[in-house]
């Protein structure tokens, strides 16, 4: 295993080290330095088209994933390495989206075959972009109390309701969704995943300001929506299962921006910033202590969700675990920028500029400060941990 | 390599678990204490210890070991720390084998690591001399005399220094304190002239001393490694007692935290479990959360060690300072969350609280390794 594991380590080394453009392994600075997919992307340049062309032909948008699938047919191992690798080089994702972080693994898990076959080679191709139809303006940490409708008419469902914070709802083509199909039941057995276009008549979108200034996020309105049934993703009524087995995911993958993937090392960030004292160490002592403790924890967390993952290889993970882990990461991650803010100090307060790339100190600090709401709240998270892993009474 | 035990390391803790568990639960620590015992652990343990191979896991097979890894000592240590077992494992099986395996000279390793296998030698490192750990700024002198070095000055948090056989001692044999190059290890007979050896009792009732050396003096033969160049074994020497230590730390933290656990779904207040308040939940939860993260860091600073003992010490830090904090938290919430229990001498949790005290002092706190990543990463 070791000899075929260390040949595969190289030849992805050799593979990534020649098709990654030197672009692409700078530390992102702005918003369209992500590529997202979709009917209507377009590249912010070259090298990012260049880029993902290269990785999808591999199948490595989505290495893990069968070949069937346009993912890379990898084992855990392997794909652990072509991380490890991507990571030591600073590669950035070739394409990030919702369709893999969290529709992917739901579909590859509750999918039928059609489904999967429809949906999941345009997921790794950055065919389709997806949005996530899951909060609405009464159901937030609640989730199954949500009340948006879908009623029976014959092949199809037709949708009404309310949703909101709808991530890039007004980018995205299709929409994964929760909807009620049963009001007399409890509230967790009354739930269906639904899966639609966003393009279909009765869906309109209205846009968010958040406090970074942008919008990314939005009202979402269905108004007698037609939906196929065949778009119904496992059982009628059972949809909370597919909607809590998706929520693991996209804890996960929140979880991640804990690390710091190809950006500085805050210590190095900061001893630029502000400068060095006669013996090398930081001349804001007590901001040094708690760099040097954040970055202690932040090798922890590495660790950790390294393990998370080795963890599940060997079937020994516990399914809450990403609970845990979304907690952690996402405080984490708020810490990082507030001290990324105090070692900017004044430098990191503008907003306009080409100097500060737009703001991106500032907006980037703000924005972090959803990573403990979204997905599911900090409270919730450990609410999760208190009852599924650690089986307190009436959590 | 996967952060995750092996199925040999899966059994070999599972034996030390069984074995600990039985001969020696907490009560056999409190026994020791109260009968204020003049060795401060139980020499048939540690016999039974030497018979299960515990005693050489890290020494070579030629001298008597089964040249296993860290990720096997850390296990023992582990469960160690669950029942906070004095034990000379650490003094010995950890410092004393690295000590001997990396830095001894063929004569020294054949001398002394077939006798830390079988359980008939207790070795320790002298190296602290001040409040807090502080190896660069060692004062200790050994000055050359006759075809050996003369030793003058003191060391303490001498762990298991009342018992030892042998004193692995850090000495300047030249520069000044604060400078990394100058110091020398050796090896030193507690028996020899001018060494006075005072147990020192200690909060957590696990031994140790402070040492005197007043004109000791020592053959070149005792020289372990190389004369003013010991500064980088004894750096290996030390992360190996850091990762270990933190793996220790790791199983009091985690007892701590699954007997309080228990208490919460027992206690009952306002006519509820305690456990149902969701300001105790949360603040479990949380624990729970900085445990198993601070899991990953210890196995993987073991791993790096056995991968790359060179090159281990960023992982070390790391893992010596979230052990640090991590349990430092965990028995400060089990004594809080088990109310006035808590604070009584019949109960445990203050006995988890008090070693987790010296392990955290032991090798360097959370302070000293959080310094030490901003220094190597220049900051
Ligand atoms: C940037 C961003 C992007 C998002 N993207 C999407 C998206 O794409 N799709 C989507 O469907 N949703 C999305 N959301 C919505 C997100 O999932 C919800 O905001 C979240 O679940 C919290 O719901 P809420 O906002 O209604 O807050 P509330 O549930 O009203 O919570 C308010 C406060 O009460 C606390 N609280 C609530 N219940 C409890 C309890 N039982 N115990 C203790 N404390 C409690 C919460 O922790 C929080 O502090 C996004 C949110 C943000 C901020």
């Amino acid at each position: 295993m070791t000899a075929s594991i260390d040949t595969f380590r190289k030849e992805t080394r050799a593979w990534l080290e020649a098709n990654c453009p030197p672009e692409m392994r700078k530390p992102m600075t702005r918003e369209d330095d992500t590529y997202w997919g979709g009917r209507n992307a377009t590249y912010s340049s070259e090298p990012q088209k260049v880029w993902f062309e290269r990785m999808r032909d591999k199948g490595w948008t989505v290495p893990h994933w069968p070949k069937e699938y346009g993912g890379g047919g990898l084992d855990g191992e392997e794909a652990k390495i072509v991380r490890q690798e991507m990571a030591a080089i600073g590669a950035r994702l070739p394409l990030v989206s919702f369709g893999i972080s969290m529709l992917g693994p739901a579909l590859l898990k509750y999918g039928n075959d059609v489904q999967k076959k429809e949906h999941l080679p345009k997921i790794a191709a950055g065919l389709i972009r997806w949005c996530q139809g899951y909060s609405e303006p009464n159901a937030g940490s609640d989730l199954a109390s949500l009340q948006t409708r879908a009623d029976s008419d014959g092949d199809e469902f037709v949708i009404t309701g309310q949703k909101i914070w709808t991530s890039y709802a007004n980018y995205a083509d299709w929409i994964f969704c929760l909807v009620r199909t049963d009001f007399q039941a409890k509230k967790h057995d009354g739930i269906s995943f639904v899966l639609f276009d966003m393009a279909s008549k009765g869906v309109s979108t209205k846009p968010i300001l958040l406090i970074s200034g942008k919008s990314p996020f939005c009202e979402t309105f269905f108004d007698g929506v037609r939906v196929p049934k065949s778009n119904l993703v496992g059982t009628l009524n059972r949809g909370w299962d597919v909607a809590k087995y998706l929520l693991q995911h996209e804890r996960a993958m929140i979880s991640g921006m804990g690390e710091r993937g190809g950006g500085r090392p805050l210590g190095q960030v900061a001893a630029n910033a502000i400068g060095v004292d006669d013996k090398g160490r930081l001349d804001d002592s007590v901001l040094r202590g708690q760099i040097a403790s954040f970055e202690v924890d932040e090798a922890a967390l590495a660790a950790a969700a390294e393990r998370a993952v080795d963890l599940a290889k060997a079937g020994q993970a516990h399914p809450a675990f990403s609970s845990a882990m979304k907690y952690y990461g996402t405080e984490l991650n708020k810490r990082r920028h507030e001290l990324l803010m105090s070692a900017g100090g004044i430098d990191a307060l503008e907003w306009e500029s080409s100097r500060s790339h737009e703001g991106h100190a500032a907006r980037s600090w703000l924005r972090t400060k959803a990573n403990s709401i979204e997905g599911g709240t900090s409270e919730v998270m450990l609410g999760i941990v208190a009852k599924r892993i650690l089986d307190l009474p009436g959590a | 390599m996967a952060l995750v035990l092996t199925e040999e390391q899966t059994l070999l803790r599972d034996s030390a678990r069984g074995l600990i568990g039985e001969k020696a639960p907490v009560a056999h620590m409190r026994k020791l204490r109260d009968d204020k015992d003049v060795t401060g652990f139980s020499r048939d343990l540690w016999r039974t210890f030497a018979e299960m191979g515990f005693c050489g896991l890290l020494i070579p097979e030629d001298h008597g070991g089964s040249n296993l890894g860290f990720v096997e000592a850390g296990v023992v240590m582990e469960e160690i720390g669950r029942t906070l077992m004095p034990s000379p494992f650490f003094s010995t099986a950890v410092l004393g084998a690295s000590a001997l395996s990396r830095g001894g000279s063929g004569a020294q390793r054949k001398e002394f690591l077939p006798k830390i296998a079988d359980g008939s030698l207790i070795a320790t490192l002298a190296v602290d001399e001040g409040a807090k750990h502080r190896p660069v700024k060692t004062r200790m002198q050994a000055v050359r005399s006759g075809n050996g070095f003369r030793l003058n000055g003191a060391k303490a948090l001498v762990v298991d220094g009342h018992v030892a056989d042998l004193l692995i001692v850090a000495a300047r044999t030249s520069g000044a304190p604060g400078e990394r190059d100058g110091l020398t290890l050796f090896l030193v007979n507690p028996k020899s002239r001018g060494v006075a050896i005072e147990r020192t009792t200690m909060v957590d009732s696990h031994n140790a001393a402070r040492i005197e050396f007043k004109d000791v003096d020592v053959t070149s033969d005792g020289v372990l490694g190389e004369v003013d160049q010991g500064g980088a074994l004894l750096e290996g020497i030390l992360n190996a007692g850091r990762a270990t230590a933190a793996a220790e730390m790791l199983g009091i933290g985690e007892e701590a935290f699954t007997r309080t656990v228990t208490y919460l779904k027992e206690r009952k207040q306002f006519g509820k479990l305690i456990g149902e308040f969701q300001a105790l939940q949360h603040r479990a939860a949380h624990l729970y959360t900085e445990i198993e993260i601070t899991r990953a860091a210890v196995l993987k600073a073991l791993q790096a060690l056995d991968a790359d003992y060179g090159k281990a010490g960023f992982a070390v830090a790391v893992a010596k300072a979230r052990a640090g904090t991590t349990t430092t938290l965990a028995v400060q919430e089990a004594l809080q969350m088990h109310g006035g229990a808590g604070m009584t001498d019949a109960f445990d949790i203050g006995l988890f609280m008090k070693r987790a005290r010296v392990c955290q002092e032991l090798f360097g706190d959370a302070n000293f390794h959080a310094d030490a990543l901003a220094q190597s990463k220049q900051y």
